[in-house]
C-alpha cells in the first residue's frame, strides 16, 4: 500500500485509535489494581445521558459542548453511586449498577423525546463510533504531514485525543509517587500525609475525560476494553507497576494497529469485500490478548500472594 | 389513554407487551435478590453483553441453513450459549489468575460485546441482513412482537420461578454464608453456577423487551429496593419480584400510551422511580426515617442536658433547649424552671446519680452495658433494684438539720 493511500485514509484512524487505547489505558492500570475497573463500565454508559443534554441545550453537536456534558454526567454518576451507597448502605456493585443503567435509560429517552432526526445523534453510533469514517482528506501522502495546508485539514478528533494523551501522561508522570502509594497501601499513604481521597477521585475524573475523549472519537465500547483488559493482562506480566505499564501501552498499542488492520482487512483475505467495524475489532484482539496473558503470563496465578 | 393501557385496553400488542414485560420483571427481580444477596450484581452485566455475538451468529447460522434467521427461540438459543460461555469466562479468569471479579466482568463485557459488533457489522453486509433489525436487541423493541415471541417469553420467566422457588432455600444459605453451607454439605461453587444460570435464563428471555443493555437494571434495581423495606430473604425475594413485575407492566403500558417512550427504558426508570422513593422514604433504611432518628435523638440530647442544668441551677445558653423545655411546660422563656420543670430536672439529676452507681457496680454489668447518656434508668432495672441503689445513695447529707 502505497503512501497516497495510507496517509489520507488509514493513518488518521490509526492514531486515533492508538492514542486512545493508550489513553485509557493508563489510568486502567490503577483502576484494574484499585479494584475498580467498572467505574470504566458505569462512565462509558453515562456519556449518553450526558451528550444528549448537552446537544438539547446548546442544540448543536458541537465536539466540546458535548464533551463538557459527557465529564458533567460522569461526575454526577460517581457523586450518585457514592450518595446511594452511602445513604443507603448499598454495596458499591449494586450502587453503581442502579446508577448507570438508570442514567443510560434516561438518556435514551431523552433522545427518543427530543427530534435529533435533523443531527446526526444515536445510541448505536455512541456505542460503537465511527473510527473508520475520520480519514484525511486534505493528505495526498507522507509528504502532507509537512505541509501546513493539508495539516489544518486533520480531523478535529485527532487533536483533541492527542491533548488528551497528553494530559493523561502528564498527569501520571506528575502524581506517580502519590498515585502508586495510595493504590498499593493507602494506610501508609495517608501517614505520609498523602490526601488519598483526593487522589481516588482525580484518578476517576481523569478517566472519564480519557474516556470522553475517546468516545468522540471511537465509541463507548472500546473505551470499556482498552480500561480493563491491557492493563488487566499487563497485570498478568509482571510483578512491577512500572513495566506493568509499560506492557499494558504495548497491549494497547497492539490491540488498536491489529484490531484496525483486521477490520479493515481482514474480510478481504476471506473474500468478502466489506469491512467489519474497527471499535469492535480493537476490543477483540485486546481480549485474545488478555486470553493469552492468562494462559501464558509469568505472574498469572495467584501464589504468593495472600490468599483471599 | 394511560387508563386504557393500565387496563389492557390499547390493542393486542401493547397487552402481549404488557403482560410479557410483567411476567419477565417478577422473575427478574426474583432471581436478581439471590445475585445481589451474593454481593455479584455486577456480573449480570458480563453476562447480558455476552450474548450479543451469540445473538449475530445465531442468526448467521440460521440463514446459512436456509432458515428466516429471525426466530426468537433461535436467536434466544445463541445468546444462552454465548452468555454461558461469558459466564465461564469470568469465573476462570477469577479463579485461575490473580485478577479480581471485577477486572473479569469488565473483560468479558467488552470483549464479547465489541465481538458482538463485529458479527453485526458482518450481517449488515450479509444479502439478506439488511433487514435483520439486530439492533433492536440492544435496546429492546417491542413494536412487531408476536404471540410466539410472547409465549416464549412469559414461558421462560414462569420456568426461571419455578426454578428459583425449588432452590431458594440453598441459594439464600450459599448468599449469606457459604462456609456454613459447605458444612451443611451443599454443594457451593454448583449453587453459584445455578444462581448465575438463571440470570443468565433472565436476560436471555428479557432480550426481546428491554434490550441487553438495560436488563441488567432488571436484575438490580428491584432487588435493592426491595432491601429497604425488609431484613428477611423470602420477604425481600417477594418484595422484589412484586417490584419487578409492577415496573414491567406500568413501564409497558407507558410506553403504549404515550408516543416516543421505548419501553426498555421507562422499564427501568419506573422500578429507577420505586428505588429513590423506597431510597427516601422506607421505614428504618430509608434517609427520612434516618433523618427523623437523628431529629428526635437530638432532641432528647437537648432536654437531658436542659433538665440537669436545670437541676444544678445553671444558665441555659442554647435555643434549642430552652424552647424543647418550654413547649413541654418545663421551664419559662427565660429560663426559670416551672414547678414540674424543677421535679422533672430532680429526677434526672438523682437517675444520672444512679447511672453513676450502676456502672461502678460488677453486679450491674449487664444494666451498665447499655448506658448510652440518654436512657431512661426505668428501662433497664426493676423497681426492687433501683430502691437498692437509691438506699447506697441514701438521703441527703451535710444538710443542717
Amino acid at each position: 500500500m502505497s503512501g497516497a493511500e495510507f496517509v489520507p485514509l488509514s493513518l488518521t484512524p490509526l492514531l486515533i485509535g492508538m492514542f486512545a487505547a493508550v489513553a485509557c489505558a493508563l489510568p486502567g492500570n490503577f483502576l484494574v489494581l484499585r479494584r475498580q475497573a467498572l467505574i470504566g463500565d458505569a462512565i462509558s454508559h453515562v456519556v449518553l445521558p450526558g451528550i444528549v443534554v448537552a446537544f438539547l441545550i446548546t442544540g448543536t453537536v458541537a465536539a466540546w459542548p458535548m464533551m463538557f456534558g459527557a465529564a458533567g454526567a460522569s461526575v454526577v454518576a460517581v457523586a450518585l453511586i457514592e450518595a446511594i451507597r452511602r445513604l443507603g448502605k448499598i454495596e458499591p456493585g449494586a450502587a453503581m449498577g442502579v446508577t448507570f443503567t438508570s442514567m443510560f435509560a434516561g438518556g435514551v429517552l431523552l433522545l427518543e423525546q427530543s427530534d435529533t432526526s435533523s443531527v446526526h445523534l444515536d445510541v448505536e453510533h455512541a456505542l460503537y463510533g465511527n473510527l473508520e469514517s475520520l480519514i484525511w482528506l486534505d493528505a495526498v501522502g507522507w509528504e502532507s504531514l509537512w505541509d501546513p495546508v493539508a495539516l489544518a485539514g486533520l480531523p478535529d478528533e485527532l487533536i483533541r485525543i492527542a491533548l488528551t494523551l497528553i494530559g493523561v501522561v502528564a498527569f501520571t508522570w506528575i502524581m506517580w509517587r502519590p498515585l502508586k502509594l495510595s493504590t498499593f497501601d493507602e494506610g501508609f499513604a495517608r501517614t505520609l500525609g498523602v490526601r488519598t481521597g483526593v487522589i481516588g477521585f482525580a484518578l476517576v475524573i481523569v478517566a472519564a475525560i480519557a474516556a470522553v475523549a475517546a468516545f468522540d472519537a471511537v465509541g463507548s465500547i472500546i473505551v470499556i476494553a482498552m480500561f480493563i483488559c491491557p492493563p488487566a493482562a499487563a497485570r498478568l506480566m509482571t510483578n512491577r507497576l512500572e513495566v506493568q505499564i509499560a506492557w499494558s501501552v504495548v497491549f494497547a498499542l497492539v490491540s488498536a494497529v491489529l484490531g484496525y488492520v483486521f477490520a479493515g482487512f481482514g474480510p478481504m483475505w476471506f473474500g468478502a469485500n466489506n469491512a467489519v467495524s474497527a471499535a469492535g475489532m480493537i476490543a477483540t484482539v485486546s481480549g485474545v490478548i488478555l486470553v493469552l496473558a492468562a494462559l501464558f503470563g509469568p505472574c498469572r496465578s495467584r501464589t504468593g500472594a495472600p490468599v483471599e | 389513554m394511560l387508563w386504557d393501557a393500565l387496563f389492557l385496553q390499547m390493542g393486542y400488542n401493547a397487552t402481549l407487551v404488557a403482560i410479557g414485560a410483567c411476567f419477565l420483571g417478577v422473575a427478574a427481580g426474583v432471581t436478581g435478590t439471590f445475585l445481589f444477596l451474593r454481593k455479584r450484581a455486577l456480573v449480570s452485566d458480563a453476562i447480558s453483553h455476552a450474548t450479543l455475538p451469540g445473538v449475530g451468529l445465531a442468526f448467521i447460522v440460521m440463514v446459512l441453513l436456509g432458515g428466516d434467521g429471525r426466530s426468537l427461540p433461535g436467536l434466544l438459543f445463541g445468546s444462552a450459549v454465548s452468555a454461558w460461555i461469558g459466564l465461564l469466562g469470568v469465573s476462570w479468569l477469577t479463579r485461575r489468575t490473580r485478577l479480581a471479579e471485577d477486572a473479569a466482568i469488565g473483560a468479558v463485557l467488552s470483549v464479547f460485546f465489541g465481538f458482538g459488533i463485529v458479527i453485526l457489522t458482518v450481517i449488515q453486509t450479509m444479502s439478506v441482513g439488511r433487514q435483520a433489525g439486530l439492533e433492536g436487541f440492544l435496546l429492546g423493541s417491542t413494536a412487531g412482537m408476536l404471540w410466539n415471541d410472547a409465549v416464549v417469553i412469559a414461558a421462560g420467566g414462569a420456568l426461571t420461578l419455578a426454578v428459583v422457588l425449588l432452590l431458594r432455600r440453598s441459594m439464600a444459605l450459599v448468599a449469606f454464608d457459604p462456609e456454613f453451607a459447605a458444612a451443611s454439605g451443599i454443594n457451593v461453587p454448583r449453587i453459584d453456577l445455578a444462581i448465575m444460570a438463571l440470570a443468565m435464563a433472565v436476560t436471555v428471555v428479557g432480550l426481546k423487551i428491554v434490550g441487553l443493555i438495560l436488563i441488567v437494571a432488571m436484575l438490580i434495581i428491584p432487588p435493592v429496593t426491595a432491601r429497604f423495606w425488609t431484613d428477611r430473604t423470602d420477604r425481600v425475594t417477594l418484595i422484589s419480584g412484586i417490584v419487578g413485575g409492577v415496573s414491567g407492566y406500568v413501564g409497558a403500558a407507558l410506553s403504549a400510551a404515550i408516543p416516543h417512550l421505548p419501553t426498555g427504558p421507562i422499564i427501568v426508570l419506573t422500578s429507577f422511580g420505586m428505588f429513590i422513593l423506597s431510597l427516601l422514604l422506607a421505614p428504618n433504611r430509608g434517609v427520612l426515617a434516618a433523618l427523623l432518628r437523628h431529629l428526635s435523638f437530638q432532641r432528647r440530647v437537648h432536654m437531658r442536658q436542659g433538665l440537669l442544668a436545670l437541676a444544678q441551677g445553671q444558665p441555659i445558653y442554647e435555643k434549642l433547649t430552652l424552647r424543647l423545655l418550654e413547649r413541654a411546660g418545663l421551664a419559662r422563656a427565660d429560663g426559670v424552671a416551672t414547678e414540674e420543670g424543677r421535679a422533672r430536672a430532680a429526677k434526672a439529676l438523682r437517675d444520672e446519680k444512679r447511672w453513676e452507681l450502676v456502672r461502678a457496680d460488677q453486679a450491674f454489668e449487664s444494666a451498665a452495658a447499655l448506658y448510652d447518656g440518654l436512657r431512661e434508668i426505668e428501662t433497664v432495672l426493676t423497681t426492687d433494684q433501683i430502691e437498692e441503689i437509691d438506699r447506697r445513695i441514701g438521703g441527703p447529707m451535710g444538710v443542717p438539720a
